[in-house]
């Protein structure tokens, strides 16, 4: 492919140039042969671009220096050029090469230090991460089997109750660092059915219901609400993660609410809490692989909004984060989707 | 109490004692195998009630057990896996697994899944009647009854409860169910069974958003315990 336009484009140049050649003069045509060889660098191969300076200098003996339909040259001025010509355009393109190649090293390079630095955050922060709790574990086992503590029965409940949390967490990263990699490496294969969204939503709520008593959760159901085809599970993770979020980084006492929306084939999802907010400043950078607000709590390590961020877009939708003017953060999804009315069957 | 007997086949030793004490603790007699070969021949040997069956195996994968095992035994195999994927899960119930639970998971559920299992193993299949919590259902006069009052159900909403109802317990795949109440050819119209489950619930439970009989496996099937 590059052959071939480097050669159309040599033809041109010498088509226009043969038919102007007398106004202008055949010495001015080496330099705009010159010119496209110079450009053809900038965009090729070295190979192509070795190529059209070697045809262009060729179709210039031939077709410009006289007497022209011959390679013979007549003049040593001539020939002198001719040679001057084609070592100016070899150099030109290699030259153009080596710096183009230099350039991509040094890009490689500065990606690879991003990587390097990328996968060390992660680590440092996930070994603290899995550290907690796995310490939390053993020293709760610890106390545990050493019966001369003399633990009330409210202690031990206690903390056999820490080292249930300290799983669960434990569970959590590895979940998320597997969907982190599943998007990573462009493997997540949408399964689309379809879902009664409601009865999703409810279902996640029931999760947390079971463990976060300390706030209130709320969805109302929009009654006759179509079935949509999504993949269920993924945005079953998205919903899972986003109220986790809005439960652990709410005050006790705080409100979450889930709403949902039809119309004109997008589905919306708004999940909203009456926390503190996040600072303006901040909002553009919520979304960003192991960013964590400034003076957050302990616990995570900063990858599950852009696993949800991920998740949506892999679904075509968007996501989109702002305060609420009257306080806390409405978090809202937009998904297309495909959707059918349940009223359509009938049921016999 | 419950002699029964389970054959776990899983070759990590920590989850193999915990299993063995979990289920030893709640009165059920356990053997155990590390490889599909050695688990292979001790059910055969020795049939157990209910084997639990891990995917990841050292000799050969846990898909292949599990179609061994089901050439020729009827009672309840139980997967315990770390694999969490749908394909994963829809994949061992199509090849005879009679229900799915993932690690990590809970002991309550698990010995909840278990007796469900085995008490699968025993219906008669001629039973007339059969009661769940505040449900009874006769087969014979084709009725459901919810605090003993009659629930009106239409057909189709009937054929599906009698097929979860002889399902008990049991996760029972969107494909299989549409191939059994609609037949071959729909087992892709998932929205039929949205629909009907739908329906359903409303009429069977007391809070349909809260379902507690007819519960979702998200990406796979249904349950109904």
């Amino acid at each position: 492919m590059q052959f071939a336009i480097s050669l159309a484009l040599v033809l041109v140049v010498t088509i226009v140039c043969f038919f102007s050649s007398n106004y202008i003069g055949y010495r001015v045509v080496a330099l705009l042969l010159l010119v496209c060889v110079s450009l053809l660098a900038s965009l090729f191969d070295i190979l192509p671009v070795l190529f059209a300076a070697l045809i262009s200098s060729l179709s210039w003996n031939f077709f410009f220096i006289p007497p022209i339909f011959t390679f013979h040259v007549s003049t040593t001025e001539d020939l002198l050029m001719f040679l001057m010509y084609f070592v100016i355009a070899m150099v030109n393109a290699i030259l153009t090469f080596k710096i183009r190649e230099a350039e991509s090293k040094a890009r490689d390079k500065d990606e690879k230090e991003k990587t390097i630095k990328l996968y060390t955050t992660l680590l440092n922060s996930l070994s603290h991460e899995m550290r907690t709790p796995i310490a939390t574990i053993i020293a709760a086992i610890d106390t545990l089997k050493d019966a001369t503590h003399g633990l009330t029965k409210e202690q031990q409940n206690q903390l056999l109750e820490e080292i249930e949390r300290a799983g669960m967490r434990l569970n959590r990263q590895v979940e998320n660092l597997l969907n982190m990699n599943r998007l990573e490496t462009g493997i997540l294969l949408l399964r689309r059915d379809w879902c009664d969204i409601n009865e999703m939503i409810f279902t996640v709520i029931q999760k947390f219901n079971e463990s976060a008593c300390e706030h209130e959760l709320i969805f109302h159901p929009t009654e006759s609400f179509p079935l949509v085809k999504i993949d269920s599970g993924i945005l079953e993770n998205v919903l899972q993660n986003l109220i986790h979020n809005a439960l652990q980084y709410t005050p006790k006492g705080s409100t979450v609410r889930v709403m949902t929306a039809f119309s004109n084939e997008i589905l919306t999802i708004v999940i909203e809490d009456s926390g503190p907010g996040i600072p303006e400043s901040e909002i553009k950078n919520v979304f960003d692989k192991f960013y964590r607000l400034p003076n957050s709590k302990a616990g995570g390590v900063g990858l599950g909004l852009s696993i949800v961020k991920g998740f949506v877009e892999a679904h075509g939708g968007k996501i989109d984060l702002e305060n609420k003017a009257e306080g806390g953060v409405l978090i809202q999804l937009t998904l297309p989707v495909e959707a059918t009315f349940i009223s359509q069957l009938k049921n016999e | 109490m419950n002699k029964a007997e389970i054959l776990i086949i899983d070759d990590e030793p920590q989850i193999q004692k915990l299993l063995e004490i979990i289920l030893e603790s709640n009165g059920y007699k356990v053997q155990t195998a590390v490889s599909g070969k050695e688990g292979i021949l001790l059910a055969a040997n020795h049939p157990p009630e209910l084997i639990i069956l891990d995917l990841g195996l050292p000799d050969k994968s846990g898909h292949e057990v599990l179609k061994e095992l089901r050439s020729w035994y009827t009672k309840s195999i139980l997967i315990l896996s770390v694999q969490d994927s749908e394909d994963a899960i829809i994949a061992a119930l199509d090849s005879g697994a009679s229900d799915y639970l993932t690690k990590p998971f809970r002991s309550g559920e698990l010995l909840a899944r278990i007796r469900a299992s085995i008490r699968r193993n025993t219906i008669n299949p001629s039973i007339t009647r059969a009661q769940f919590a505040d449900l009874t259902i006769d087969f014979a006069a084709r009725t459901l009854l919810k605090n003993n009052q009659v629930v009106k159900l239409t057909s189709t909403e009937y054929n599906l409860f009698t097929l979860f109802a002889k399902n008990e317990g049991r996760v029972l795949t969107h494909q299989f169910i549409l191939k059994e109440i609609w037949g071959v050819g729909y087992q892709l119209e998932t929205q039929y069974l949205r629909v009907f489950v739908g329906t359903l619930r409303k009429k069977i439970e007391d809070n349909a958003n809260h379902p507690k009989h007819l519960l979702t496996e998200s990406g796979v099937g249904y349950r109904f315990i």
